[in-house]
């Protein structure tokens, strides 16, 4: 299932939060040789994780992590503006209708259709919350991937070549994007829906405004 | 103090809140933006991370006294359910269960404040705090389909009162003002001098999508409401030349 949890919430989810982090460091030091700084206990973290980040996570049946991404509010703090702004030609994205997708990770078990949930319950976001697009940092594997789950980026800029290529991108979802993606990852419309409720509350009729 | 909004429009609203130098500015299109959505209530509220509190909007004075001395602060659901997050939520999302969240409602509507609400919170430096909320009293049906069609008019609206209070902020240090990039400038003065979206992107070989977000970057640096808006201000600023 999909779980949506602000870094504030992680620690009601501790196994999940620690699985995270840890696969986090095996995709993008061991993986793919990013300079980024794992800890003892093997997990990877970085300033942002700092800003109270909302993750997106897929929490395998067993409950594992599966996969995830994290997002913030391109208003504040961003990696791209604050170290990508030369694949941006120099335009710093600042707007609070766009959000920064960093992190995108799936453990080496991780199922078929994981990236692709993952990029289903990043629509329910737009769509919930009136975001129009995401910015984010990816690598060339990247690249694949999305094409697969019918969600390839528009391409700001790249930098480096081959393996350790890497890009800004910026993805928006049409309807017919996210029917192309839920069909990939094998979830109903409704499903991913009701985690979305779960994790953000659903409607529930307000009282009637009366007097005592 | 006290200036009398002499227009209803948006544009006219926003221009005002503009040239506000002080903080009367908020209440004042607080009070127009209420009106010219023909709401019950709008609110904007703000906790700097010394915790010292500011608020305007259209509650009556009896509730937000109500609020202070009740410490309702610790009880509402809606700052609870806000405080450290970036998406805007519906009232009716939050969790109303508990006994001390029931009587607040109670008493709030007892004073007034509507059934429906929609707040945004905002995050600003220096872990800065703000919620902006619409409130008005109506079926369900009737406020999704409001706040469907001017979510993102609102969510704009909230960061335009965010960033003028943070502008008048008595201790701010100065903020450098906000710069466009020159590709953000290029992309200004062509759709001033008309070219479509389309040529736009074009000219400058970047696909329409990249396009889209360097306008849209480029209208929240200007602080505009729309594209129009954001090239209007460009020019009358000197930030480009047609």
């Amino acid at each position: 299932m999909i779980r949506y949890l602000y870094a504030d919430q992680l620690s009601q989810f501790p196994h999940l939060a620690r699985a995270m982090f840890r696969d986090r460091a095996d995709q993008f030091k061991t993986r793919l040789g990013w300079e980024v700084a794992v800890d003892g206990a093997g997990e990877e973290r970085d300033a942002y994780d700092d800003l109270n980040p909302l993750y997106v996570i897929w929490e395998k049946p067993c409950g594992g992590h599966g996969g995830s991404m994290r997002l913030l509010p391109t208003l504040g703090r961003t990696m791209v503006n604050d170290h990508f702004a030369h694949l941006t030609d120099g335009v710093r994205i600042e707007s609070p209708l766009i959000w920064e997708c960093t992190r995108f990770c799936l453990a080496r078990d991780a199922a078929p259709g994981t990236a692709a949930a993952l990029m289903l319950a990043g629509g329910e976001i737009l769509r919930g919350f009136g975001v129009e697009h995401y910015v984010g940092v990816f690598d060339a594997r990247m690249v694949r991937i999305y094409r697969h789950i019918g969600a390839s980026p528009d391409i700001l800029g790249s930098q480096g070549s081959g393996r350790n290529r890497i890009s800004v991108g910026l993805w928006d979802f049409s309807p017919r994007a996210q029917a192309r993606v839920a069909a990939r990852a094998g979830i109903s419309p409704e499903l991913s829906k009701l985690w979305f409720e779960r994790a953000f509350g659903r409607d529930v009729a307000m009282r009637k405004n009366r007097a005592a | 103090m006290g200036y009398a909004m002499t227009t209803s429009s948006l544009d006219g609203i926003m221009e005002q809140l503009e040239c506000a130098d002080a903080l009367d500015g908020l209440q004042t299109a607080s009070e127009a933006l209420r009106n010219h959505y023909q709401i019950d209530h709008l609110v904007y509220h703000w906790v700097s991370s010394s915790g010292q509190q500011y608020g305007c909007g259209t509650y009556c004075p009896d509730w937000v006294a109500r609020y202070l001395d009740a410490g309702y602060l610790r009880i509402d659901p809606v700052i609870v359910g806000c405080y450290q997050r970036f998406h805007p939520v519906d009232w009716k999302r939050l969790d109303w269960s508990s006994k001390a969240a029931r009587a607040f409602q109670k008493d709030a509507l007892e004073h007034g404040v509507g059934n429906q609400g929609y707040s945004i919170p905002i995050r600003g430096p220096n872990g800065q705090f703000a919620l902006f909320t619409i409130n008005h009293s109506c079926h369900d049906e009737a406020w999704a389909e409001f706040t469907e069609s001017n979510r993102r008019q609102l969510i704009l609206l909230a960061h335009a009162f965010n960033q003028k209070a943070l502008e008048l902020e008595p201790e701010r240090s100065p903020m450098a003002a906000q710069a466009l990039s020159p590709r953000e400038v290029d992309a200004m003065t062509l759709l001033a001098v008309g070219y479509s979206r389309a040529q736009v992107a074009d000219t400058l070989s970047i696909s329409e999508n990249t396009l889209r977000v360097y306008i849209e970057s480029a209208r929240h640096k200007l602080g505009a409401l729309n594209t129009t808006h954001a090239v209007a201000k460009a020019i009358s600023r000197g930030v480009i030349v047609v």
